[in-house]
């Protein structure tokens, strides 16, 4: 497999990115920076959202080359909705992140895009899934990708417990989103956060000078 | 009801004048040639039974099973062509697999059981092919959407049951079926109706030896499909046997006052003696008499 040669030029808008989930007790939290950045020297967009809903109480978060993941994710949407409506029932996580496999593994020579989903379905409750850039895909309690994930693996390994409340998941996540954009410097801007339960899904958004401050800053 | 659709009956993409498709109808003929397979769907799962008939003494017990295994979760029974039905479980097999390699897990029954009726239906559509000269009836258990049944005929219609039969004796075992009240049963107590059933149904005089296949799929079985374990299978096959003597005994009776009223217009007497009872086994035409109640076949 040819090494892919690092050119912002060749690649374009690309994300440099915080992306994570989590489960809680009842629910999962998944969320993302808003910077998508032009090879790590300029700011393309400050508020990008890089959550997308690929179905009712199925959500995605994009790492990697932004075109490539916006046209993996539409392709997935029309290809669960589909599946959905034959189905006669809303899809399953695991479903939803099956296709993004497929997807991600057969196209794996031209694509350049890693994706988090997660979600509610009857079966299994809340899930996530993560799928990298090579196809895998592995189910995982808690899980964060993108650039700034480096800094806070940390964090997360100590800070995380199964069965948290949907407050304490929610904090979580934005100290996570805040510690990350914190010290990556293509990751900033919003944190985008999406709350999914049996019962539906909320969206919040924490504006930059909102987000929980550090002892240095 | 059968009729000849001279003219119209040599392709399966004519219609006759009265709107049918008679391809598909001798489709359906075929199948009730087969002997009979009954499925019947209970509270914890699935039971199927199939009468197979062993047509060669000097067949290896087991040989030509006619029930399958589609995936795990999965059982197939069949009534017709069995070069057909294997076929189209070769079809189902790759539905569910190509199902479970796309989504990442089990492919609920009814989808499965309408991708395959697709496919048959598309064989009803073209002169260049025939449509599958088989029925088969597909059942499943899964821990949230509990036990499943479906039955897909010839012309790749596919419906949900509680209790199906196809074959030569679809009619005597769906009032057979009728009288369960499969919904409280568990598959344990389901199992030995089944085999009754069957016995019941299997007609001594025109065919001879056959072999009961018997599988399952609920709770019992963690939701895998498997044939009966020999404990069961034993204690279903006695039950079976026992009861058809129990009813033989209390149709004799019936039979012998059915027959007297007929033949000598006087009620016979309670406690009639054993040799009068004797005297209508031996004759043949009580014999025939006494099938035809056992079997419900007019």
């Amino acid at each position: 497999m040819e090494k892919r040669s690092v050119d912002s030029r060749v690649r374009g808008v690309s994300t440099g990115t915080t992306i994570l989930a989590a489960t809680f007790d009842g629910g999962v939290v998944i969320g993302s920076d808003s910077r998508a950045s032009i090879g790590g020297e300029y700011v393309s967009s400050k508020t990008i959202n890089k959550v997308v809903q690929v179905h009712d109480q199925i959500f995605c978060c994009m790492a990697g080359s932004l075109a490539d993941a916006q046209a993996v994710t539409k392709a997935a949407k029309f290809h669960l909705s589909f599946h959905s409506v034959q189905m006669e029932t809303p899809p399953l996580v695991i479903a939803a992140a099956s296709v993004l496999q497929e997807l991600c593994y057969n196209n794996k020579e031209e694509l350049q895009a890693g994706f988090i989903t997660a979600g509610w379905d009857r079966k299994k409750g809340p899930q996530v899934y993560v799928v990298p850039l090579g196809g895998m895909l592995v189910g995982q309690p808690v899980t964060i990708g993108g650039s700034g994930s480096t800094y806070i693996y940390g964090y997360v390994d100590a800070k995380y417990k199964p069965n948290m409340s949907r407050e304490e998941c929610l904090q979580f996540a934005t100290n996570a989103l805040a510690l990350a954009m914190g010290r990556d410097n293509v990751s900033g801007g919003v944190a985008h956060l999406v709350v999914i339960t049996e019962t539906g899904v909320e969206h919040v958004v924490v504006p930059g000078n909102k987000l929980p401050k550090f002892h240095n800053e | 009801m059968s009729s000849i659709g001279t003219g119209y009956d040599l392709s399966a993409s004519t219609f006759s004048p009265d709107g049918r498709v008679f391809q598909v109808e001798y489709a359906m003929k075929a199948v009730e040639n087969s002997s009979t397979a009954i499925a019947i769907r209970c509270k914890d799962g699935v039971v199927f039974g199939v009468e197979k008939l062993v047509l060669s003494k000097l067949y290896e017990q087991g040989s030509n099973k006619r029930i399958f295994n589609i995936d795990r979760h999965v059982g197939m029974a069949v009534a017709g062509l069995l070069a057909d039905a294997r076929s189209l479980s070769e079809v189902a097999r790759d539905e569910a697999s190509s199902f479970r390699s796309s989504y990442g897990h089990d492919i609920p029954l009814k989808h499965l059981s309408d991708r395959v009726a697709m496919y048959v239906h598309a064989y009803t559509l073209y002169s260049a092919v025939r449509p599958f000269g088989c029925s088969f009836i597909l059942g499943s258990y899964d821990k949230d959407d509990g036990p499943q049944l479906y039955m897909v005929d010839p012309s790749g219609i596919s419906h949900g049951y509680w209790g199906c039969a196809i074959g030569k004796a679809k009619q005597a075992a769906k009032t057979e079926i009728e009288k369960l009240q499969m919904k409280e049963m568990t598959c344990r107590e389901l199992v030995k109706e089944v085999a009754k059933i069957i016995y019941i149904v299997h007609d001594e005089v025109k065919d001879k030896a056959f072999e009961l296949e018997l599988s399952w799929v609920g709770e019992v079985t963690n939701g895998r499909h498997q044939l009966i374990p020999e404990e069961v299978r034993q204690e279903a096959e006695k039950y079976a046997k026992d009861s058809l003597e129990e009813e033989d005994d209390s149709d004799e009776d019936n039979m012998r006052w059915h027959v007297s009223q007929r033949l000598h217009s006087t009620a016979p007497a309670a406690g009639e003696s054993p040799t009068e009872r004797g005297a209508f086994r031996d004759k043949p035409q009580g014999t025939m008499l006494s099938l035809q109640f056992n079997h419900g076949i007019v």
